[in-house]
């Protein structure tokens, strides 16, 4: 068996909120509490929740972009939890992010091409324009358009700019953080395949972070879902979706919409209170073989 | 009858100096009891249409530019604002995308409620409330009598959507309008809303306009769809038909580009090419006709009419110059 | 640029293009005074003391605005007086706007303990009334000019400060700033490429509110004798001397206070304007 690219143990990132005069928090949100995967080389986790479920905390604690309170982050051996930021510099090479809102990942005031340059400047890499040039064919865009400025782009152009920047540096890894949520519908499909494409050529394992769980189903060969901070399930897709066992992916499921008329008059949505739901005490992801996890407690 | 019919309803937009006829007329009708669902993507004219027959549309930078929308017997657009304030929120209810900008943070949940009932059917302040309470119960929201003191921040966000629906169904409007109302929640709350929704036509009798961009949702709780780009009207009919049998290559290419299941090695999503246009700068014939695969030369210069599909079902209707079942076969 | 003229030519940008067009006469004013071959503004002249204002400009030996009680002509002490007045505000103006920017975009950035003094600092700067710290640092240091353009950037910094601050932790939250920190840029890059051009325009609107109340405050710095030394002129020191004479010679007072009052309109014309173009809720474009 190969070892995983990339091993969360055990994170955890707690948020204070509501702290009065003297500073003394009155509210805990645990934002991600003891949360632990494996990401295999060239593998595609989807991580699915709903808002709030700490989803894209978690993608932010992967790529050290807020630390975490406890755990580690495990990235080909290396524990970047315990890096210095000048030591994790050349781990950043090696994983990268694209963001939810194409609106707001773009510099407003940069040309695209240098916005895309950067990353090759600041890791000494071959920067000329014919490379730039080279990773703006790659996501599908006519290196032209490298002297514009971002509001002259629609969303789903934006978001290829995006992905130019943060495959610049050939990453191994890459976070997507809802990459699809902010598009138009007939947009989704095809920046979905350029993942695919990337993927394919690059040999990219993707941490997919979604809320459309037909998508993460298409594109995903596993999937973890969180419900408050918690992963309460996770597995190879096909399991996950096929035979779900938490009550909470259960009524996630239930509530797809379908495109099909006939099938949608026939649904039985299931009920689930998720900020009333209570963790049984012990509470410990449990193997129910083949690598089907289901957050259960210990009489269970 | 048709309780809406609105006849070629045109509007334009100004930018920086540059003007666009976002709708170029637009024709269409819902029947008594009919719910509706308008499917399309940004800059289809679904949101700025409805806006602009409530007499919401921010003018400038909007502009009607001609066109009727007849509710009722009466035609919206020619009404006075003290007419149309009478009938939003009473005979025409709305929810929209966001609850938390169209609630007002420093107001009660309770006045926010009762204030359509006071202003509608001219009750008192006590019966109001009252009638609030009863209105939260409906909409699913318990201990309605507690919660009508309290303020839209304590309230979450499915509950601040249900919240919207008790003040658009407060004075039982025979026509409710929503746009994107479960767009921003997530998917277990939206759920639970469509499921209300549904109660709540069925059992006030509503007729409804459902817009979305969500194929899925329109596919639960629509009897009819009408799919719309660049301000028209693309495909429209009984959503068993037009699920089942698109005539229009829009309409099949959004259908296509959702994933079933889970992916076949190698595989890919069906695509459509490109962007939708640029509404300053549109394609002189058919709007889709630059990204549509299946376009015929005609496509390209003459824009075509919307037309009863002559071999489906009574209702179903296509703008579409090619004949898509034979060139898909 | 082109963007900005089309709007000001705008019907909607009358009172900008008013402010504007003032301002660069004024500057220009300033700039080709000395060759606009008028008497000479130090040269008193005993024998036409407080002399009435007359209409006829172009004769030889008049003084279309006047004279002071020494017989200076007030219409080449005006102008003269923009030059010291435009080049110690905009002096001040620059000074303290980068000193601000740069404190802002620091405290904003960084956060933490650096953010807590320098917010304090500003705090406490502005609890202390202008004219009061002003005059402590000129009674202590002595007046020159040197001296007075630093009071004044001294007393401007604050404001930059303080709106840089608050657009940084705007801006730093958004996600090509955090893109920023992915690819593993550092510090300076972040801040100067990624944060300060997306800062900048709120500073410029901060540098003309802070032009026109910096030309106000050296007024009156110089009317209390505490800037501008004569017999330099300056519309501060000019106000000073003609209050005496005010019924008697209203004129000596009144031009350079008309002066001073068209000057400060016109850049709060400008800054004005230039708020309402850079705020995209107010969609003058």
């Amino acid at each position: 068996m190969t070892a995983p690219l990339l091993r969360v143990e055990g994170l955890r990132r707690h948020y204070a909120s509501g702290g009065g005069l003297f500073g003394r928090a009155r509210y805990v949100t645990r934002a991600v509490d003891d949360v632990s995967f494996d990401v295999m080389p060239g593998e595609t986790l989807g991580l699915v929740g709903e808002s709030g479920s700490g989803k894209s905390t978690t993608g932010r604690l992967v790529m050290g972009l807020e630390e975490p309170d406890a755990g580690r982050v495990v990235f080909d051996g290396t524990d970047l939890t315990s890096l210095s930021s000048s030591q994790r510099k050349p781990f950043r090479r090696r994983m990268q992010i694209v963001f939810q809102d194409p609106y707001a990942a773009l510099n407003p005031r940069m040309r695209v091409g240098d916005f895309v340059q950067e990353p090759l400047l600041v890791h000494g890499a071959e920067a000329g324009p014919d490379r730039v040039a080279a990773l703006f064919r790659t996501v599908g865009l006519d290196p032209a358009f490298m002297q514009r400025y971002p509001h002259e782009f629609s969303g789903g152009q934006r978001q290829r700019i995006g992905i130019a920047r943060a495959i610049a540096l050939r990453p191994q890894f890459l976070v997507a953080d809802e990459p699809i949520t902010a598009l138009d519908v007939s947009i989704q499909a095809q920046i979905v395949n350029l993942f695919q494409d990337l993927q394919e050529s690059m040999g990219l394992a993707l941490l997919f972070i979604a809320h459309d769980l037909s998508m993460v189903r298409y594109l995903c060969s596993r999937v973890a879902v969180m419900l408050r901070g918690r992963i309460v399930e996770m597995g190879p897709t096909e399991a996950v979706f096929g035979d779900a066992r938490h009550p909470y992916t259960q009524a996630l499921l239930s509530a797809v919409p379908i495109p099909d008329p006939a099938h949608e008059r026939g649904r039985k949505r299931l009920a689930f209170d998720a900020g009333g739901y209570a963790f049984p005490p012990a509470a410990a992801l449990r193997d129910l073989g083949g690598g089907h996890f289901v957050l259960m407690g210990e009489a269970a | 009858m048709a309780l809406l019919a609105i006849e070629d309803l045109s509007v334009g937009f100004a930018r920086e100096g540059r003007f666009a006829r976002v709708i170029p007329g637009l024709t269409y009708g819902v029947e008594a009891g009919e719910t509706l669902g308008i499917v399309g993507e940004s800059g289809s004219g679904k949101s700025v249409h409805a806006l602009a027959l409530l007499g919401l549309l921010p003018q400038p930078p909007g502009r009607i530019l001609g066109g009727r929308a007849v509710f009722d017997g009466h035609d919206l657009l020619a009404m006075s604002e003290a007419r149309l304030r009478d009938l939003r929120g009473g005979r025409i209810g709305m929810i929209f995308q966001d609850p938390m900008t169209a609630l007002n943070p420093v107001l009660t949940i309770g006045r926010q409620i009762a204030e359509p009932l006071m202003r509608h059917k001219a009750m008192s302040m006590r019966q109001a409330l009252d009638r609030a309470a009863d209105l939260l119960a409906l909409v699913g929201i318990r201990d309605g009598a507690r919660r009508l003191s309290q303020y839209p921040h304590e309230f979450s966000g499915g509950m601040r959507q249900r919240v919207m629906i008790a003040i658009a169904i407060s004075c039982e409007p025979a026509l409710l309008i929503a746009d994107e109302p479960t767009t921003a929640l997530d998917v277990t709350v939206q759920g639970q809303i469509l499921d209300l929704m549904a109660e709540l036509r069925d059992r006030l009798r509503m007729t409804m306009v459902w817009i979305t961009h969500d194929m899925g949702v329109v596919a639960g709780i629509a009897d009819t769809i009408q799919v719309m780009y660049a301000g028209r009207i693309m495909e429209r009919g009984p959503v068993d038909a037009v699920f089942a049998n698109p005539r229009s290559a829009y309409t099949y290419g959004l259908l296509q580009s959702l994933p079933h299941g889970s992916r076949p090695p190698g595989g890919r999503l069906m695509q459509i090419p490109g962007c939708p246009p640029d509404m300053f700068a549109p394609p002189p014939g058919d709007p889709f006709a630059p990204r549509n695969p299946f376009a015929t030369p005609r496509c390209h210069v003459e824009a075509p009419p919307l037309r009863p599909v002559p071999d489906s079902v009574p209702g179903h209707m296509v703008a579409a110059w090619y004949d898509l079942p034979r060139l898909l076969a | 640029m082109r963007e900005v003229w089309r709007a000001l030519t705008r019907r909607s940008g009358w009172l900008g293009l008013l402010g504007a067009t003032l301002l660069v006469v004024l500057v220009l004013l300033a700039i080709f005074g000395p060759w606009l071959d008028l008497p000479d503004p130090t040269r008193t002249n005993l024998r036409a003391r407080m002399v009435a204002p007359t209409l006829s400009w172009f004769s030889l030996g008049a003084h279309p605005l006047g004279t002071d009680q020494l017989g200076r002509d007030i219409l080449s002490r005006i102008i003269a007086g923009s030059r010291v007045t435009l080049m110690v505000a905009g002096a001040a103006v620059l000074l303290g706007g980068v000193l601000g920017t740069l404190l802002g975009l620091i405290s904003g950035y960084f956060g933490g303990w650096v953010d807590r003094i320098l917010m304090r600092l500003v705090d406490i700067q502005l609890a202390l009334p202008l004219m009061l710290l002003a005059l402590m640092v000129v009674a202590a240091l002595g007046p020159s000019l040197r001296n007075l353009v630093g009071v004044l950037a001294l007393v401007s910094w604050v404001r930059y400060a303080r709106i840089v601050r608050g657009q940084v932790l705007a801006v730093r939250e958004r996600e090509f700033v955090q893109s920023a920190r992915a690819i593993g840029a550092s510090h300076p890059r972040i801040i100067l490429r990624h944060i300060l051009p997306n800062v900048l325009t709120p500073a410029l609107v901060v540098a003309t509110l802070e032009l026109a109340r910096v030309i106000v405050l050296e007024a009156g710095l110089s009317f209390l004798g505490l800037g501008i030394q004569p017999p330099d002129p300056s519309w501060g020191r000019m106000l000073a001397d003609g209050r005496t004479y005010i019924s008697s010679a209203w004129w000596i007072i009144t031009f350079p206070g008309l002066a001073l009052m068209l000057t400060v309109l016109a850049v709060n014309l400008l800054g004005d304007w230039l708020r309402d173009f850079f705020d995209p809720r107010l969609a003058v474009r």
